[in-house]
């Protein structure tokens, strides 16, 4: 184990900086991508084919060294999430999934009710288990009691780059969970994913800011620096802040 | 024989899921294939025979967050 890697199930992730494939304007950028930010773990869907275009295999732009994160999208149900894990599984994705349920079509906001189901039902058949969630301290708990092996709350609603919302209650969650906290959904800026990790998250998941922007390899390499960066201002615990000037300089006159 | 095919009815006269799936024309290394709830792996495609009303659910992995 290397320093300061965030464990997940049995894997060690020295680059906090998750990524995901959606909203790419190319397949092909995402190994440039992963190469420029050092992302170890990247999420992708489950699908049925598009019978009018040809499939792609996104699993071939996908190094081997890089974790691969199926998520549960399109699931509504706790048994929905559970039988897109068991596929993804079988297809041979490995024993990690993000739990994403969600039933409110207009926000997108993930329902924690049957997140926390399905993460009762696939830690249970020893799934490594990421629940994306709406930040709720008791929900979190219980997700820990289930099995979960990180609580994935998100900043702000999916692909709305508008930055951590939810910051005071993702800071409860830091501050009370035992399981790693990574904040997933509405980081749009790397000073967003850096804050973030000044306030303690394990990790960040990023999706949207990095493929939608011009260059994605290049924000990718941003967003990796600006998730080291926080990370270490959280090690260095930061000086506190004041409501009152507090001079750097001595305060008497220069020459007096 | 018909079929479910990702939730639509069609018609088919293709003996084993490997002849489906060539008459298709789909990109195998993508594809995942669930029969009646079940994975099949790809090579057991030749030799699993089809039934009527056999529901098929042909997957990949897309682009998603």
């Amino acid at each position: 184990m290397q320093e300061d890697a965030l464990q997940l199930g049995d894997k060690y992730f020295t680059s906090r900086l998750f990524t995901g494939t959606g909203k790419f304007g190319s397949h092909k950028q995402i190994p440039a991508m992963l190469d420029a930010s050092g992302s170890q773990m990247i999420t992708m869907a489950l699908r049925r084919i598009d019978s009018h275009t040809p499939t792609e295999n996104i699993l071939e732009y996908i190094p081997r060294n890089v974790v691969l994160l199926p998520n549960t999208s399109g699931a509504r149900t706790a048994e929905e999430a559970a039988r897109i894990a068991r596929i993804a599984r079988e297809a041979g994705c490995g024993d990690f999934i993000k739990i994403e349920i969600i039933t409110d079509m207009k926000y997108l906001m993930p329902d924690n009710f049957e997140t926390l189901r399905a993460t009762e039902i696939l830690a249970r058949e020893g799934f490594v288990v990421l629940p994306y969630v709406l930040p709720d301290l008791p929900l979190a708990r219980r997700l820990e009691s289930a099995g979960a092996a990180a609580v994935m709350p998100l900043g702000a609603p999916i692909g709305t780059n508008r930055g951590l919302e939810t910051k005071s209650l993702i800071a409860l969650l830091i501050e009370n969970c035992t399981v790693p906290v990574v904040v997933d959904a509405g980081i749009g800026r790397p000073s967003h994913a850096a804050a973030a990790m000044e306030m303690g998250a394990d990790a960040v998941l990023v999706n949207t800011a990095i493929a939608t922007a011009q260059d994605p390899a290049a924000m990718g390499r941003a967003f990796a620096l600006a998730v080291q960066a926080g990370r270490m201002a959280y090690l260095a615990k930061m000086a506190e802040e004041s409501a009152v000037a507090q001079a750097s300089s001595p305060l008497t006159g220069f020459l007096h | 024989m018909h079929l479910i095919l990702n939730g639509n009815t069609e018609e088919c006269a293709c003996t084993t899921l490997a002849e489906l799936i060539d008459h298709k024309g789909l990109h195998k290394e993508a594809l995942i294939v669930e029969l009646n709830g079940a994975i099949i792996k790809q090579e057991q495609w030749p030799a699993t025979t089809l039934q009527d009303g056999d529901q098929l659910e042909l997957l990949n992995f897309v682009g998603g967050g």
